[in-house]
C-alpha cells in the first residue's frame, strides 16, 4: 500500500455469479426432491441445464480516492446495479475483494422501509435507522429533514394518506441528510417533480462538494456532466474504459446508438420488422453531423414474412443527454399508412429545416398496425446537431440556455 | 492532507465460504434497528383494528374454554386437583407467545424483502426484532394469567368458589420470567430455521400453520405432561416446549405442578441445539438472500 492518496475504495478483480435457470428463482421443495431422486438414479440432464451460470460482474478492478465523485455508467443491464449491490454488501461477489475505509451508506431506492400505517415522522425514524442514521443523528436532523421534505403540515398523517410526490420528497429529505464518508447512489433522482429533482441535486451536489465520496448511478448524463469528474463505463458486466466524464459518456453515447448502417436482426417472431434506419442530409453526404437550419431525412427501411395491412411508421427524436422527448410523430396519426404490404421497402420522414439547438439527440423508430407494434428500436441511431454563429452574431446557441427546440419566431422590437 | 474522517477498520468484502458463525459485535452495532423494527411491527400490529390489543386477552379466553369444556369435561383428563381453565391457561399463554412469534418470523425475511434487497445490515436483525415485536403481547398474556390465578384466590377467599389450596402465590413466580425468555428462545429457533428456509422454498408459508397445530398437539397445552405415560416422558420431551409450559405451570400452581427434572433438562438441550444450528444455517445462506429472495 502506498502512503499519501491511499484509495478509500479499492476494488479487485471482483465478479458475480448467477446461476440461470430455476435455481435463481424460487424453487418448491418438490422440485429440489425429485432433483435428488434423478441423481440418485444416475440421471443429470435437467440439472445440467438449470446450472446455467451468468457472469452479471466479470473482472471488475478500479479505485476510488477520497472525496472523489465517481460516475457509473452502461445501458440497462451492462452491471451498474450488481455493482452498488456487491459494494453495500447486499450481495456477496463471486470473486475478487473489495477493500473500503469508512463508513459506508447505500440509497439504492428512496424510501426502503416506508410503512404505510405509520405516519411521516415515524417513519423518517424508521428509514433513517435502515439508512444507517442512528436515533440521536436522526432527532438532531427531524426539524430539518422535515422543512426539507415541504410536507410539514402532514408529517403525523400516516404515510398512506400521501401523494405519490409527498411520499417521495419526505424519503429523499431523510437520505439527504445522511452523512456516511462515502455514499452508494442508485438513479434515485428519476423520482419527483423537476423542482423537486433539482433540489435533490442540489444538495448531492452540496454533498460532494464538502468532501465526501461518492458513487453514483446514473442515466442522466447532464446530471452526470455536472457531478462526477470520473466515471467507469460498464458494458455486459466488464469496464470496458474509465477517465474523465466528458469523453466516457461521448464514448457511452456510441455505444448506445451503435451508428452503423448493417441491416438489423428480424425478431424471431414478428411479421413485420425495422430493417435499417439511417439519417442522410438532404443531399447525398458523407458528413455525419447536421446543422441547424439543414434537411434531415430519416429513412427506415422494412421487411415483411407475409402480407401486412395498414402499416405506420413511428419516430421519436430525444434529448440523449436529458432524455426529454423532443419530438414523436406516428404516420397513422397523420392519416398515412401503407395499405397493403409484402416484402420489403423504404419509407422517409422530411425535416425540411431541423430547429434542434446543438447537441446530441436520439432516434427511435417503430412499425406498427392499427392496435399492435410490429417492432420498435430504441435509440437506434444518434443525431449530432452542430453549430456555428447561427445567429451571425457570435453568440452559441447551447441547450444549457436556449433549451432544445430553436423556434422560428421574430422580434419586433419597435 | 486531510486524512480520510474516522480511521475505521478496513472492511474486506469476498466470498465467504463453510459455515459462518453470529457476528455479536456487528449485531451490536445495529441494535437501534433492531429495536426501531421491534417498535414498527409493534405500532402496526393493532393498527385498524377494532377491538385493537384486546385480542391478546381474547384469544386465550376462548382457546381455555374450548379446551376445558374437550379435555377437562369430555375427555375428563387428570388436573392434579387445579381447576382446568387455570391449567390450560397456564399453557396457553407460552403456547400463544410461541405461534404467534413463529407465524410472524418465519415469514419475516420475505415480508421484508425490499430491505434485502436494497440495504445490508445483519439480516438475523430481520426474524429477531419481529419476534420481539410479539413480546409485548405476551407480557398481556402474562399479566393476564396472574390476573386470573389472583381473581381465584380471592373468589376462593370471599368463599365465592371453594379453591383448593395450591391457587396462591409461590416462590415459583420469580422463576416466570426465566421460562418466558426460554420461550422466546425457542420461538426464536424455530424462527431463524424457517425464515431463512422460506426465502428459498416458499412451501414454508403453507408448512407453518400445519407445523404449529402439529407442535400444539405434542405439547402440553389442553392437557399436563403427567398425562403421558412414564415410558415415553423423555421422548416427549424433546419437545422444547414441553419444558416451557411444565415450567409456566409450576411458577402459578405450585409443587404439585414441578417438572420432569430429566426431561427438563432434555428440552433445554433440544432447544439449544435448535438455537445453535438455526443461527448457523441462517448464517450461511444469508449471503444469498438477496439473490433469490
Amino acid at each position: 500500500m502506498s502512503s499519501g492518496g491511499d484509495p478509500i475504495v479499492s476494488v479487485r478483480g471482483v465478479g458475480k455469479r448467477y446461476l440461470l435457470g430455476a435455481s435463481l428463482s424460487t424453487r418448491m421443495l418438490r422440485e429440489q426432491i425429485s432433483d435428488g431422486f434423478q441423481r440418485l438414479l444416475g440421471g443429470n440432464s435437467r440439472e445440467r441445464e438449470k446450472r446455467e451460470e451468468f457472469w452479471a460482474l466479470k473482472d471488475i478492478s478500479f479505485d476510488v480516492a477520497p472525496g472523489e465523485v465517481l460516475g457509473i455508467i452502461g445501458r440497462n443491464g451492462a452491471g451498474k446495479s450488481t455493482l452498488l449491490k456487491v459494494l453495500s454488501e447486499i450481495t456477496e461477489p463471486s470473486l475478487g475483494e473489495i477493500h473500503i475505509r469508512g463508513h459506508i451508506a447505500s440509497l439504492l431506492e428512496v424510501g426502503t422501509g416506508f410503512h404505510p400505517e405509520l405516519t411521516g415522522r415515524e417513519n423518517i425514524y424508521l428509514n433513517g435507522a435502515i439508512l444507517g442514521m442512528s436515533r440521536s443523528e436522526i432527532t438532531k436532523n427531524l426539524d430539518e429533514i422535515i422543512a426539507f421534505s415541504g410536507v410539514e403540515r402532514f408529517i403525523d398523517t400516516p404515510v398512506k394518506r400521501y401523494s405519490s410526490g409527498m411520499y417521495v420528497r419526505l424519503a429523499f429529505s431523510v437520505a439527504a441528510h445522511l452523512e456516511p464518508e462515502i455514499l452508494v447512489i442508485d438513479e434515485v433522482l428519476a423520482v419527483g417533480d423537476f423542482e423537486f429533482q433539482k433540489r435533490c441535486l442540489g444538495k448531492i451536489g452540496q454533498v460532494a462538494r464538502s468532501g465526501r465520496t461518492i458513487l453514483f448511478v446514473s442515466h442522466n448524463m447532464t446530471v452526470m456532466n455536472e457531478l462526477c469528474e470520473r466515471c467507469l463505463l460498464l458494458d455486459q458486466g466488464k469496464l470496458v474504459a474509465s477517465g474523465p466524464t466528458g469523453p466516457i459518456i461521448d464514448r457511452y453515447l456510441d455505444t448506445v446508438s451503435g451508428n452503423d448502417d448493417t441491416e438489423l436482426a428480424p425478431p424471431p417472431d414478428k411479421d413485420a420488422w425495422i430493417t435499417q434506419v439511417s439519417l442522410h442530409h438532404e443531399k447525398p453526404d458523407s458528413s455525419r453531423t447536421f446543422r441547424m437550419g439543414e434537411t434531415l431525412v430519416v429513412e427506415i427501411g422494412y421487411k415483411t414474412r407475409k402480407r401486412v395491412e395498414q402499416l405506420g411508421f413511428g419516430i421519436i427524436l430525444e434529448d440523449s443527454i436529458q432524455n426529454v422527448r423532443v419530438f414523436a410523430s406516428l404516420s397513422s396519426i397523420e392519416g398515412l399508412k401503407l395499405e397493403n404490404v409484402n416484402g420489403e421497402g423504404r419509407v422517409r420522414l422530411r425535416f425540411p429545416e431541423l430547429c434542434l439547438i446543438p447537441g446530441r439527440y436520439r432516434i427511435s423508430a417503430n412499425l406498427n398496425a392499427k392496435h399492435f407494434q410490429y417492432d420498435r428500436r430504441v435509440g437506434i441511431r444518434v443525431l449530432d446537431v452542430v453549430g456555428e454563429d447561427e445567429l451571425g452574431t457570435g453568440f452559441m446557441l447551447n441547450r444549457q440556455h436556449n433549451g432544445v427546440v430553436w423556434l422560428p419566431h421574430e422580434w419586433d422590437l419597435e | 492532507m486531510p486524512s480520510p474522517a474516522p480511521k475505521d477498520k478496513m472492511r474486506v468484502i469476498k466470498p465467504k465460504n463453510g459455515l459462518i458463525g453470529v457476528n455479536f459485535q456487528e449485531l451490536w452495532r445495529f441494535r437501534e434497528l433492531f429495536f426501531f423494527l421491534s417498535w414498527r411491527d409493534i405500532l402496526i400490529r393493532y393498527k385498524q383494528t377494532a377491538l385493537g390489543v384486546l385480542w391478546v386477552v381474547i384469544q386465550p379466553v376462548v382457546n381455555v374454554a374450548v379446551f376445558t369444556i374437550i379435555f377437562g369435561r369430555l375427555a375428563n383428563l387428570d388436573s392434579q386437583g387445579a381447576p382446568y381453565p387455570l391449567i390450560t391457561l397456564a399453557a396457553i399463554i407460552p403456547w400463544q407467545m410461541f405461534s404467534v412469534a413463529v407465524g410472524a418470523s418465519s415469514l419475516s425475511l420475505v415480508a421484508s424483502s425490499n430491505l434485502v434487497t436494497k440495504t445490508y445490515f445483519p439480516r438475523l436483525i430481520i426474524p429477531l426484532s419481529s419476534t420481539f415485536g410479539t413480546v409485548v403481547d405476551a407480557l398481556i398474556g402474562m399479566a393476564l394469567l396472574l390476573i386470573t390465578v389472583g381473581t381465584y384466590w380471592g373468589a376462593g377467599k370471599v368463599g365465592l368458589v371453594s379453591v383448593p389450596d395450591m391457587i396462591g402465590l409461590h416462590w415459583q413466580v420469580l422463576l416466570l420470567p426465566v421460562f418466558f425468555l426460554i420461550g422466546l428462545a425457542a420461538a426464536i429457533a424455530v424462527g431463524l430455521w424457517l425464515s431463512a428456509l422460506n426465502v428459498k422454498y416458499r412451501d414454508i408459508k403453507y408448512v407453518v400453520p400445519f407445523l404449529l397445530r402439529v407442535v400444539m398437539l405434542l405439547s402440553p397445552v389442553g392437557y399436563i405432561s403427567s398425562v403421558v405415560p412414564d415410558k415415553y416422558r423423555l421422548l416427549y420431551s424433546l419437545n422444547p416446549l414441553v419444558g416451557v409450559m411444565d415450567g409456566f405451570r409450576w411458577c402459578v400452581l405450585g409443587d404439585r405442578f414441578e417438572p420432569h427434572w430429566t426431561g427438563f433438562a432434555i428440552s433445554l438441550a433440544m432447544l439449544f441445539l435448535f438455537l445453535l444450528s438455526g443461527a448457523i444455517y441462517f448464517r450461511s445462506t444469508e449471503r444469498r438472500f438477496a439473490d433469490i429472495i
